[in-house]
């Protein structure tokens, strides 16, 4: 695949590798976070960890719109689906998570009609050929995904289509690096930023993080080469004593984003004060809910919501591993009562979550690295 | 966070608001390109894909220029290699 | 929100793990420990925790296993039953026979390179190929949906008329019922097959050692895309076909080859990773596998990469995965590749000794990670 495979050569990585450790200094420890789980879970799927020194280590941030998604929010969009004549649309991602009475898989064996979409546009497709029946789109997602919400409420409201509906769960990612930057506890050398949000909102928002918080951030890409340069030019500034946002992902992202898509969003969807995040608790402006212009397309509108707030589990320790100061392994219910098949947590949640990551994909690496510096 | 696919565009759908059809190797899906600009986008460009959205058109003079400093970096270790193999230091 | 409550069976699982974690070694190092906390975990009897069915206890992955070993086995237990193949092996007279019966539920009942006739005498013939017998009778159920096109049936009796012609079998009895409209999608066929195992060679899991090799006999991924896509909800086409055959000849091919082939299996659903997780863990040993040499279509790889699925757990039904002894791979393969069905065989991977019960891919871009069951069916992601 073009754009694809050149990005996964493996001597292009053994060089890069090369680089990185020449650039790192000895006995100090690196610690960068790569805010997307999209990166997270390219990480363990192609095994990167395995060409960067053990000195550097990448940690697992809250970028993944699944996982963040409260329990709560889930039993509200389940008690949408079993309204009468509701057909609920979802993406595959949000089948199997878990709120405080099961997922939308066991929603479905219980009768309520959710059906799974690539598209935003495949529900209103849905929409338009079922005039009798309520439409609801589960709408997760950070800036990357809401500008696909916000075109296909427009396209509805264009097209008199009045028998779809979003539930909007969008989330924006500014507040919460804002909330892990704060956070007490924390120690990082840099951040890896998330090039497909980037692709929408540019680079220039991340600049208050070099500024005012002193940490360098590289706009990266999702293939293993650009992981691996991201992490090279983080350690170049580190070394040539700089503190900038630079940007790895020229081919896909412009450095001030896509006006046109900030511009649906701004248009169909406004921040909400508050919004729970599992895991982090709540942060402010950091969602987008359904103007009132847009109030006929607001699920939350449309259907009484129970609103009902799940608290996590006493033992789930989420909140340290999206912070980075647990390793998944470290958390107490870790691959014993919190598995991919019964994820306890958030970052258990879906394939690109911390947690599930590794525990699918890492388990074995890790063990190797730990065997190897015993000896 | 999002997983965004690279397509090239083989067809835009006249007669479609902002439809065309994107191919990846063989694989064909009709995207919407309503989020870039109008007359930004035509057949034979290539854009990455998410959620049936065209996202972002990519730009292949960056790609290369991304993919020249990759072999860059691989040109400086094979000559470190070279460097290290014709050096004598018996 | 002014209310809030807790998960319940979250907090339930949580006591339950508590009360069942094994103490810790000191020799370990805590990461070490813990991963061996989980393997104990992993090997536990597996256990249906839901209340209801979700379509993941039907969808091959770890699921289906807790449903099959959790209830189904408990219930029937006999050691014939226990060895969970893809047939019973079952001693009569001084012969041996392979017994082996499937259901065939598939959306939509055409699709591009067969149908939901074809697919049901390949898959039961497929079943008793791997366990090394002749296939010799299958049997043929119909559950019909009242109201459904005698056109249709018609149809899918023809294909399974000549995909039986082709596999070598006769269809000797049958049974058909007719349920409400709404009752059932249209037709669905139940085949059972009996074949008889006339070579000396014994095939299973307890045959697999370190330094065997592991053989795909095409490329994977082509039923399980294909049908996906016929199904037509992600509007997405590609130029595929069904890779649905019956394999009884490409086996008998592979085993006069190569008499040191210690298991094969048909890589059906939960595909290649599903079956290798399966050998990993009652072999006790690891399957290691070369992801670029795993052979993969194209447009499979473009389906997938646009879907965020892994052409690993995507189901063939026509392909098998063979187990051979290293030292006659190359035989093997050259058996295969001398087939028409087998003309893209390959090796991808070996048996070695550790860490036992896992399956680790080396990833084309030089990195290991760890291949795992899949819970269910693989979703189709954005993120």
């Amino acid at each position: 695949m073009r754009f694809v495979d050149e990005y996964r050569d493996a001597d292009k990585a053994q060089a890069l590798a090369t680089q990185i450790a020449a650039l790192c200094e000895p006995g100090r420890q690196y610690k960068f976070m790569e805010v997307c789980g999209g990166h997270t879970h390219t990480i363990y799927k192609h095994g990167i960890e395995d060409y960067l020194p053990e000195n550097v280590s990448l940690v697992h941030g809250p970028g993944c719109p699944v996982c963040v998604i409260p329990m709560g929010r889930v039993d509200d969009a389940i008690a949408i689906a079993h309204e009468p004549g509701v057909i609920m649309t979802a993406f595959g991602d949000m089948m199997r998570v878990p709120g405080g009475n099961g997922s939308f898989l066991d929603a479905k064996a219980a009768g309520a009609d959710i059906r799974m979409v690539y598209s935003p546009l495949d529900a209103l497709k849905i929409a338009r050929t079922n005039p009798d029946r309520k439409v609801v789109f589960m709408a997760i997602g950070f800036e990357t995904t809401s500008p696909s919400t916000a075109m296909t409420v427009l396209r509805a409201a264009a097209e008199g289509v009045d028998n779809f509906s979003v539930f909007c769960n969008h989330v924006t990612i500014l507040p919460a690096i804002k909330a892990i930057l704060d956070s007490p506890d924390l120690r990082l050398d840099g951040f890896l930023g998330p090039g497909h949000v980037s692709t929408v909102i540019g680079c220039r928002p991340y600049e208050f993080i070099a500024r005012d918080y002193g940490k360098p951030l590289v706009c990266a890409g999702f293939e293993p080469l650009d992981l691996l340069q991201s992490v090279y030019l983080l350690l170049k500034q580190l070394a040539e004593g700089r503190c900038e946002v630079e940007n790895q992902y020229t081919r896909v992202v412009p450095w001030d984003g896509n006006l046109r898509a900030l511009e649906a969003i701004g248009r169909v969807m406004q921040l909400r004060p508050y919004f729970e995040w599992r895991g982090l608790g709540f942060i402010s402006h950091s969602a987008l809910r359904m103007r009132d212009e847009y109030a006929a397309y607001d699920a939350e509108r449309i259907f009484e919501v129970p609103g009902v707030r799940v608290a996590d589990p006493k033992a789930c320790q989420c909140g340290e591993v999206l912070k980075g100061v647990l390793k998944p392994w470290e958390c107490k219910v870790f691959g014993t009562a919190c598995t991919p098949e019964t994820p306890i947590g958030t970052c258990m949640v879906s394939s690109e979550g911390a947690c599930a990551a590794y525990y699918n994909f890492g388990r074995f690496a890790r063990q190797r690295l730990t065997e190897a510096s015993a000896v | 966070m999002c997983l965004g696919i690279p397509g090239e565009i083989v067809e835009i759908k006249a007669g479609h608001d902002d439809l065309a059809v994107v191919d990846v190797v063989g694989v064909r899906r009709a995207v919407n390109i309503g989020l870039l600009e109008a007359d930004q986008v035509g057949v034979g460009d290539w854009v990455l894909v998410h959620v049936g959205f065209a996202m972002s058109k990519i730009d292949e003079a960056e790609a290369a220029a991304t993919l020249a400093l990759l072999t860059g970096l691989g040109q400086a270790y094979t000559d470190e290699l070279q460097a290290l193999a014709e050096s004598d230091i018996s | 929100m002014t209310t809030e409550r807790t998960a319940g069976w979250a907090e339930r699982a949580v006591a339950e793990a508590e009360a069942t974690t094994g103490h810790r070694s000191g020799r370990l190092s805590p990461e070490q420990q813990v991963l061996q906390r989980i393997e104990r975990a992993r090997q536990r009897a597996p256990r249906i925790r839901e209340s209801r069915l979700t379509l993941a206890h039907g969808a091959g992955g770890k699921a289906t296993h807790s449903l099959v070993e959790g209830l189904f086995v408990e219930a029937f237990r006999n050691p014939t039953l226990e060895a969970l193949d893809d047939a019973a092996v079952l001693s009569v007279g001084t012969g041996r026979l392979a017994f082996t019966t499937d259901s065939y539920v598939v959306s939509p009942l055409f699709f591009p390179g067969g149908d939901i006739g074809d697919l049901a005498v390949n898959g039961t013939v497929n079943d008793l190929a791997v366990s090394g017998a002749r296939p010799l009778y299958l049997s043929a159920g119909f559950i019909l949906e009242e109201g459904f096109p005698v056109a249709d049936l018609r149809r899918i009796v023809a294909s399974m008329a000549a995909a039986a012609e082709r596999a070598g079998v006769q269809v000797v009895t049958g049974d058909t019922k007719v349920v409400q409209r709404g009752k059932a999608d249209g037709c669905y066929v139940n085949t059972a097959g009996v074949g008889v195992l006339e070579r000396p060679v014994t095939l299973g899991t307890a045959q697999v050692r370190p330094g065997d090799a592991v053989v795909v006999s095409g490329p994977i991924g082509d039923h399980g895309v294909t049908i996906m896509l016929a199904r037509g909800e992600l509007d997405i086409a590609a130029d595929l076909t069904s890779d649905t055959a019956a394999l009884p000849g490409l086996v008998a091919a592979l085993l006069d080859a190569a008499p040191g082939v210690r298991l094969l299996r048909d890589a059906t659903r939960g595909g290649v990773a599903t079956i290798l997780n399966e050998v990993a863990q009652a072999a006790r040993v690891a399957v290691v596998v070369d992801e670029a040499a795993v052979p993969v279509r194209p447009a499979v790889t473009g389906a997938c990469e646009l879907l965020g699925i892994d052409p690993l757990y995507v189901a063939c039904e026509g392909r098998l995965v063979a187990v051979v002894d290293g030292a006659q791979v190359e035989a093997a393969v050259a058996a295969l590749r001398g087939h028409p069905l087998g003309d893209g065989a390959a090796v991808i991977g070996r048996i070695t000794a550790d860490p036992p019960g896992m399956v680790l891919l080396h990833t084309a871009f030089g990195g290991t990670r760890v291949v795992d069951m899949l819970v269910g069916d693989p979703l189709p992601r954005i993120c």
